[in-house]
């Protein structure tokens, strides 16, 4: 089952084109990863799929991008419940500076939840599906910047699932993370995935080989910024790809 | 890009073809054994049976070290895997000589009952096929590799031959029995060398085209009328 499905997307910041006739089908409940070279287009594209885009002036989506079959670019999509479905963790976790209760309980407020008691219940949730209450359990007013960065990035994916998201977007969540610290956040990811559709940006190949089900690989040249060239299950990306741009770059020998 | 790690994968190949070459060399001396009677050299074909598989051993150390430090993908980890098979193969390929070379010491200096000619024969074949198809897998040369798997189908011709001859003495003197039953298992020795060799064959197809494919089916035999 498709949970996102993009038909000829085409992207552009002012006149600079910075995706090509994209068209891919992400399943959900799985974790697709996108990977490709600096430049590629990967971001660019993952922040398409929440419209993150729009917060850049003059940039420009063409195409379609249609979520559980509807098209997100349409003019009477509602862009803040689309974001509310489509939640996003970035590079650099960033909590906002207040309570970890507040941090994950900002977005339920937001959407009108106020009884101490459901906040209550809700933070403990997210906290727990994100791998971090026990850690936190204990002092749920501390200050979420006194947290390690990798809590820190766990606890920006409870306030993202305290929403009740369907798809969680992640652009390269792990690059400020030690090891350790990334393979907690893989876990996460794996468990997530029963439950949300989860695409992942990231640099760290093997990270895309461990952690990911599907793989998309991206790539830009002279005449066309960001095209989507492979995609396909991770097993067989990483081991027989189809194309060789895709087997050049996975084995290290691209350009 | 990956220079270092080019020249290891070139390296790995390296020692592969060195220890095809330990192989062969093997197999060779071990019916050269027996054709001469030499107890001396076959002795010594089992003694450096050792030798072979430490050097196995050791080439799958290293791929092992590359897998755990490079973190190989697509076709360099299908090439890694594939070496890790053909070792496999090439020491069962060994085996296959110092089993040679313990039959010869099982018949001594008995008269042979019948001048060696087919053996020889099977020895040629299977040391052409080891030679083109670790070539094969150098090449990356798909088309080669199956031509050299189809040609098992004359190895398996030439093991029927011997096996109807031996039976045909057995038959008619009970006293060539013992020895003929032995040089049969050479043969099946010969015979099971070439299988090995198309195992190679089929590695070099997985490590070309990532697809898995078994080579040589064998049918099953018809029931005799």
């Amino acid at each position: 089952m498709d949970k996102i499905k993009t038909e000829h997307l085409y992207f552009y910041y002012g006149r600079k084109q910075a995706l090509w006739d994209i068209n891919i089908a992400i399943p959900e409940r799985h974790i697709t990863a996108l990977i490709g070279p600096s430049g590629c287009g990967k971001s660019t594209f993952l922040r398409c799929l929440n419209r993150m885009n729009d917060t850049i002036p003059r940039t420009r989506a063409e195409g379609k991008v249609l979520l559980d079959g509807q098209d997100i670019y349409s003019p009477d999509t509602n862009v803040v419940e689309l974001r509310r479905r489509v939640g996003m963790v970035f590079q650099r976790p960033n909590p906002f500076p207040a309570s970890v209760f507040d941090n994950v309980a900002f977005g339920p407020r937001v959407l009108g939840l106020y009884s101490r008691a459901e906040l209550a219940d809700v933070v403990e949730e997210s906290l727990r599906s994100a791998g971090l209450w026990d850690e936190v359990k204990d002092n749920l007013g501390q200050d979420a910047l006194s947290l390690s960065l990798g809590q820190q990035q766990r606890l920006c994916i409870a306030r993202v699932v305290a929403v009740k998201p369907e798809v969680i977007l992640m652009d390269e969540p792990c690059s400020a993370l030690d090891p350790i610290a990334t393979l907690k956040i893989e876990d996460l990811m794996r468990a997530l995935s029963t439950e949300y559709t989860i695409v992942i940006v990231t640099h760290n190949m093997q990270q895309a080989a461990r952690a990911s089900d599907f793989t998309a690989f991206m790539l830009s040249d002279a005449e066309r910024t960001g095209q989507l060239i492979e995609f396909g299950p991770t097993a067989d990306v990483f081991t027989r790809p189809r194309d060789k741009r895709t087997e050049d770059y996975i084995t290290g020998r691209f350009g | 890009m990956r220079r270092a790690f080019d020249e290891d994968l070139q390296e790995l190949q390296n020692q592969m073809l060195e220890l095809g070459s330990m192989v062969g060399e093997a197999l060779a001396r071990s019916v050269d054994a027996l054709k001469r009677q030499d107890m001396q050299a076959s002795r010594e074909v089992i003694r450096n049976d050792m030798k072979i598989n430490e050097k196995r051993f050791a080439i799958e150390a290293d791929c092992l070290r590359l897998i755990a430090t490079q973190q190989p993908m697509a076709r360099d980890l299908r090439s890694i895997a594939a070496v890790l098979e053909i070792i496999t193969d090439l020491e069962r390929c060994a085996d296959y000589a110092a089993g040679i070379a313990k039959i010869t010491l099982m018949i001594g200096k008995e008269p042979f009952i019948k001048p060696l000619i087919d053996i020889p024969r099977m020895l040629e074949k299977d040391l052409s096929m080891l030679d083109r198809a670790l070539k094969a897998f150098v090449d990356r040369d798909v088309d080669a590799a199956r031509r050299i798997a189809a040609e098992d189908d004359d190895v398996d011709a030439l093991y029927d031959q011997i096996n109807n001859e031996l039976l045909a003495f057995m038959l008619q003197d009970p006293r060539t029995v013992r020895q003929a039953t032995r040089l049969l298992w050479v043969a099946h020795n010969l015979e099971r060398f070439a299988d090995r060799v198309t195992n190679i064959c089929e590695r070099v197809v997985f490590t070309v085209t990532g697809e898995m494919r078994e080579m040589n089916i064998q049918e099953p035999e018809e029931e005799p009328q």
